[in-house]
């Protein structure tokens, strides 16, 4: 795109004495203005017409790159595609207008709706009861090493179980919960297939131990198939089992983690279960247990007594995390998205998801290599490395960079940690095989590239409003200002 | 241990000797060029403790924030206050502007935990 193109900041269109309101006349009293200490004119604030505005927002709208207008690799970590009519039966006054201090009885039929949704979660974890309390993911992560914390300290007030394991291959926010928990942490390294390694394993499982934190399929897209072995070394040492349902994509309705020995897990609605979250919010992160940790569920949980619903607190309860009953809007969502699906429609999702997932890497596998190469099969999300194109002095960053001249978001760069010049795609269940092979085509295009051509790539992008942005001096000397050149 | 002799560690830190008893402490080529442009370095206030291979800093790149694990025990007893207005020094000059911490060593004899340039290539050439 052409220098022609680039669109011009409001700053920039601003022209002395434009305006694009009329005030009406005045009807009250004239007074004097504030002493003029308390009036800026340093300010510069932009001067615009009507239509300068409405111009400005429709073009800034229209360079907009989502889920709405293309496909978008990140996958259902960042947002999947979410069915629109979730978003309209959430709005509907009866759920949107509730106050949330109403009486209960006044809201039953909400109420119904999140005793439904803890049981349909239940269910599908394979777990005993849920809380929904919990926002976020982050806060479902913090809730779950609460109830573990308090479980220890019930059992023995002398406990010194003050170690959570967690593998090296872990989202960053499950160290921060379990350090924001009181715990100290002990990163696990992955053998050379990506698993745990189980020696280490072993070889922490003693009476210092409180739990593990674990991610199942890993970060790496893969699925560790000793977890049944890791849940029972964990049990007999005295500790406890959470999962981090980040990539519950992968699996629900295929297996249950309450069956392979989790004791906790957290879930992602607004991954999972269809709210559009992509910029920060809302979220929502209820906490599932089995019997251990039932009593300890924060609160408040809904239960059903006779036909009347009402909200109570556990026994032992690790109190609220946030205020009132989380985010009511994500549940409402979460609720019609497992309705609509039913039975055979959520084993129905994971199963796409993993086989759009495995599709690129089979298509992919030839021009880029596989994070762990020793695996066949990955599960909803495959993870390349640009080890091979590092030869030709083409980075990770490069190749993302140049899918976006193709029309593509990029996809989740140098995470994991633990692969070198990680680039990791997560189609999602909701795109067709045209799509996708849209998008192998362009990922092949890019690999013939860094062999042919590298210096493209080391300048792209090339057809974005703006080229490579330097993110080093950003970060490095912010400069958060409009000022006149 | 002789003068400029450098050790490594696992972590990709470096530690040499500059006078008695006091030895540099960075991060090797290896490590700069896996973390991307540093854009902020934190490490931890003159006067502290550290026990060899604990924690004494964070270092945060365009890709990831990494922890600053100490080669050696002692005392810090400087930081490099350059690396605050210029962090690019660890991605520039990883060996010798970009040093971190200056440590007053309480036991030499945890030199002989770490690898010596050749073991070190060696290592890394493993990864």
């Amino acid at each position: 795109m052409s220098e022609y193109n680039k669109m011009p900041l409001l700053m920039d269109l601003s022209r002395k004495d434009k305006f694009g309101v009329s005030l009406s006349d005045i009807d009250v009293p004239l007074s004097e203005l504030p002493e003029s200490s308390l009036l800026r004119e340093d300010i510069q604030l932009p001067e615009l017409s009507q239509l300068d505005v409405v111009r400005y927002f429709t073009n800034l709208s229209q360079m907009n790159y989502s889920i709405d207008t293309q496909f978008y690799p990140l996958g259902s970590c960042t947002m999947k595609y979410n069915p629109k009519i979730n978003d309209q039966l959430a709005s509907l006054k009866g759920f949107s207008n509730i106050h949330p201090l109403i009486e209960e009885s006044l809201v039953q039929g909400s109420l119904e709706l999140m005793f439904n949704l803890q049981s349909y979660l239940s269910n599908i974890s394979g777990m005993t009861a849920t809380s929904l309390s919990t926002m976020a993911g982050a806060q479902g992560e913090l809730a779950g090493v609460l109830m573990i914390k308090a479980f220890h300290e019930k059992q023995s007030t002398s406990s010194k179980r003050n170690v959570i394991l967690i593998p090296d291959s872990a989202h960053g926010t499950n160290p921060a919960s379990a350090s924001m928990a009181g715990f100290s942490v002990k990163s696990i390294p992955s053998d050379q297939n990506g698993n745990m390694d189980i020696d280490v394993l072993k070889e922490n499982a003693n009476e210092n131990l409180a739990g593990i934190m674990l991610t199942l399929p890993s970060t790496l897209g893969l699925f560790d198939n000793q977890i049944v072995d890791i849940c029972n070394i964990v049990h007999e040492a005295g500790g406890l089992v959470y999962g981090d349902g980040a990539n519950m994509n992968a699996w629900m309705g295929q297996t249950k983690l309450g069956d392979l020995g989790f004791d906790v897990i957290h879930i992602n609605l607004h991954k999972t279960f269809s709210t559009p979250h992509g910029g920060g919010g809302p979220g929502s992160g209820p906490v599932c247990v089995n019997d251990t940790l039932l009593n300890y569920l924060p609160g408040p949980v809904v239960q059903r007594n006779s036909n009347v619903y009402e909200f109570v607190e556990m026994p032992d309860t690790i109190g609220h995390l946030g205020a009132f009953h989380g985010n009511f809007g994500v549940l409402v969502r979460a609720y019609c998205y497992i309705r609509a699906l039913g039975k055979e429609g959520i084993p129905e999702v994971s199963k796409n998801a993993v086989m759009n997932a495995n599709y690129i890497m089979n298509k992919l596998k030839h021009a880029y290599d596989i994070g762990f190469d020793n695996r066949s099969i990955c599960m909803h999300e495959v993870v390349f490395t640009a080890r091979k194109q590092k030869q030709n002095g083409v980075k990770g960053l490069d190749i993302a960079k140049r899918l976006l001249d193709y029309g593509y978001h990029a996809p989740t760069m140098y995470f994991p940690l633990i692969v070198d010049e990680a680039l990791m795609v997560e189609p999602t269940e909701s795109e067709s095989k045209n799509t996708l092979d849209k998008f192998i085509d362009a990922m092949l295009q890019i690999a013939d590239e860094c062999e042919n051509n590298s210096e493209l790539l080391h300048e792209a992008p090339h057809n974005t409003p703006v080229q490579r942005l330097d993110e080093a001096l950003a970060a490095r000397q912010p400069n958060l200002k409009w000022s006149t050149k | 241990m002789s003068q400029n002799e450098i050790r490594y560690s696992k972590e990709h830190e470096w530690v040499k000797s500059t006078e008695q008893g006091l030895f540099l402490v960075g991060v090797t080529e290896f490590a700069q060029e896996q973390m991307g442009d540093v854009v902020y370095v934190e490490m931890d206030d003159v006067g502290t403790s550290c026990n060899q291979f604990t924690k004494v800093g964070e270092i945060e790149s365009v890709k990831a924030v990494s922890d600053l694990y100490t080669p050696i025990g002692g005392e810090i007893v400087e930081v490099n206050e350059e690396l605050i207005n210029n962090p690019e020094l660890v991605n520039n000059d990883p060996l010798n502007g970009g040093w971190m911490l200056k440590i007053k060593v309480s036991d030499i004899q945890e030199i002989n935990n770490l690898m010596t340039e050749e073991e070190y290539k060696n290592y890394i050439q493993q990864l």
